[in-house]
């Protein structure tokens, strides 16, 4: 099995904010991430998937097409928006890297798996920033 | 699907690579200028990688500032400018190679109140990286993201 990582990165804004919480809790639970102006991120995805080459392409997937899922579901949708208000599958959710990262591997593996004939999405892994990270797996891995 | 976050640290620390009951030829031998009787030292950055369910509430497997203070109070406070020889008391017997950093930082962090410690990867310099990979866990502490709606 090969795997193949295509990276790409997107800047949003986002704030948490749980309505269930009081003011002070959420203060003391989210810290300056509550701040309710919202703030922001250079996230950086690298998406791997994981597979046999096509004989006659010699490809698990042609990159052109993973390029073009990647700017649909990816850029088009979470680039230079606010996550909280821009993105309807975390409007109920608190925007954190494990929710984006869940938002984001469930869209890439509905539209990535088809596109493999003999492999499927592998795990995705999104920098918030080069000290904080999210990877998402298969289970089992 | 299975969730993990990496929280990433960094530390500068000394250390020297030899052994009181072996003769300083053979320490030269084996440990070569990390041997060297005054030690020397790297920027350590350490990656932790936490496993474990998310809270619907706070949308964390675990909370950022919890875990920092977990991490600054167990390791860095001892380990940050330190003599890792002299100053750690797991290394008054064992060898403060970097494999035995991974391993005595993931003892170290045991007990965490959220989510479960998964991997401890160093790196010592660019060039060198090691890490410690927890065994499995059961079941009911690895449990993995588990999404509201459908979805399987």
């Amino acid at each position: 099995m090969i795997k193949l990582t295509r990276k790409l990165e997107f800047s949003a804004a986002h704030f948490y904010h749980n309505p269930k919480f009081s003011a002070e809790e959420n203060r003391r639970i989210f810290g300056k991430c509550n701040n309710p102006h919202g703030h922001g991120h250079n996230y950086v995805l690298e998406v791997t998937v994981a597979g046999e080459p096509d004989p006659e392409t010699g490809m698990i997937l042609d990159l052109n097409e993973l390029k073009e899922i990647l700017e649909r579901e990816v850029m088009v949708r979470f680039d230079h928006r606010h996550l909280n208000r821009d993105v309807p599958e975390l409007a109920d959710k608190i925007p954190t890297c494990e929710e984006i990262a869940a938002v984001l591997w469930r869209i890439l593996e509905s539209r990535i798996d088809p596109k493999i004939r003999d492999g499927r999405l592998d795990h995705i892994r999104l920098y918030e920033s080069p000290d904080l990270f999210v990877d998402c797996a298969r289970n089992g891995r | 699907m299975k969730l993990s976050l990496t929280r990433r640290y960094m530390f500068p620390a000394s250390h020297r690579l030899f052994r009181s009951d072996w003769s300083e030829e053979v320490n030269r031998r084996i440990f070569g200028k990390c041997a060297n009787p005054h030690g020397h030292g790297h920027n350590y950055a350490v990656e932790i990688t936490v496993t474990g369910a998310v809270d619907p509430a706070t949308g964390m497997i675990v909370n950022l500032a919890e875990l920092d203070a977990f991490v600054q109070a167990r390791v860095l406070d001892e380990f940050d400018h330190a003599n890792l020889n002299e100053q750690v008391p797991e290394f008054r017997d064992c060898i403060p190679t970097t494999e035995n950093l991974c391993r005595v930082i993931f003892e170290r962090l045991r007990g965490l109140e959220r989510g479960r410690i998964e991997r401890v990867r160093i790196e010592e310099t660019a060039k060198n990286s090691f890490e410690y990979v927890a065994e499995r866990a059961p079941a009911r502490e690895s449990a993995p993201y588990e999404f509201q709606e459908e979805h399987t």
